[in-house]
């Protein structure tokens, strides 16, 4: 009988495959988000905006993940951009791994300079996941409550910008935007926030202009 | 419910580690796993527990330790532990802001084996 010391990080092979993905992407000067959230907050609609936003001023193109279906693919269809759709089956988020196999497809696709990677809508698993990405945003809506940082905290630490969506909603709901702010910053005090309405458009051009210069920074 | 996945991971690392090391049976396994980490302890031994039937892995002894979440205050710098990642006022000056610089482990320290 005897010990063997292997003080390796569970996730190594993740967080190897996931610096492949990251030398890759900067290598054809992508650069990368990922977008995550619970389901239901808007993710979608964010990606339809940002689409939008940034349309004209550079190539985007869009990775999907869902358990199953590609509904969200079908609804970007419109934008003639490239888009893919992972399936994860039943795993809870993407990984590294699921991304690594669609930069072949995504090199293909020629000149891409903003990828959007869509995560499956999940506050938890998807935290731990590191894609390659150049950052992490996370998405809550106030319908969902101002007490969701200090519930699903993993999130919100990982991430370098926090969307608070759906703001056109707010006079319905008892939802405190002081309160959601004070509760992320204290699980994250570098989190930049933008409040958002995918609906009336407010914040959208903060979120726009935010991602012109995160590109422009990394670039 | 993502531990079925981490799980996965720690057994392939385990069971190359074990062929490196010519080990034909492991009897206890020690892992670390951070209070900020959306992974749950128990979750954890359970399928960890459920996997490693049939395998040279049976009936190892999981021993997780939990890490508690550590606080740098952005003001004092001193680090101070958090009862909860969400009460981050520095218990030396006051401050509100503090930067986590241990809980997020999820490290596999070191194996028993035969």
């Amino acid at each position: 009988m005897h010990d063997v010391i292997l003080n390796e990080k569970v996730l190594a092979k993740n967080i190897e495959l996931a610096e492949h993905n990251r030398g890759k992407l900067r290598e054809k000067g992508i650069f990368t988000i990922n977008l995550i959230s619970s389901p239901g907050s808007g993710k979608t609609s964010i990606v339809e905006r940002t689409i939008e936003g940034l349309q004209g001023q550079m190539n985007i193109a869009v990775i999907e993940g869902d358990i199953q279906a590609d509904l969200d693919l079908q609804r970007l269809m419109k934008f003639n951009i490239p888009v893919r759709q992972i399936n994860t089956g039943r795993s809870c988020h993407l990984d590294a791994h699921m991304v690594k196999h669609t930069l072949p497809w995504l090199f293909d696709q020629g000149t891409v300079d903003f990828l959007i990677i869509e995560n499956v809508g999940n506050m938890v698993c998807p935290a731990e996941y590191d894609l390659g990405e150049d950052i992490k945003v996370a998405i809550m809506s106030v319908t969902e409550g101002d007490d969701k940082p200090i519930k699903y905290p993993s999130m919100f630490d990982s991430s370098q910008f926090l969307l608070i969506n759906k703001t056109d909603l707010i006079d319905y709901t008892n939802f405190n935007m002081d309160k959601a702010k004070t509760n992320a910053l204290k699980i994250n005090p570098h989190l930049k926030i933008i409040e958002t309405s995918c609906t009336s458009g407010s914040g959208i051009n903060d979120w726009i202009a935010a991602m012109t210069d995160e590109k422009t920074r990394k670039a | 419910m993502h531990e079925m996945s981490i799980t996965v991971n720690v057994i392939r690392i385990v069971t190359e580690q074990m062929e490196k090391n010519g080990a034909t049976k492991l009897n206890s396994l020690k892992v670390k796993v951070g209070q900020m980490t959306a992974v749950e302890p128990d979750s954890l031994r359970f399928c960890f527990e459920a996997c490693i039937k049939g395998t040279p892995l049976e009936g190892a002894f999981l021993d997780i330790e939990e890490v508690p979440i550590t606080g740098r205050c952005n003001t004092c710098n001193r680090d101070f532990k958090m009862e909860n990642y969400y009460v981050s006022t520095c218990p030396d000056c006051g401050g509100t802001a503090a930067d986590i610089v241990s809980g997020r482990e999820l490290d596999i320290v070191s194996m028993e084996v035969d």
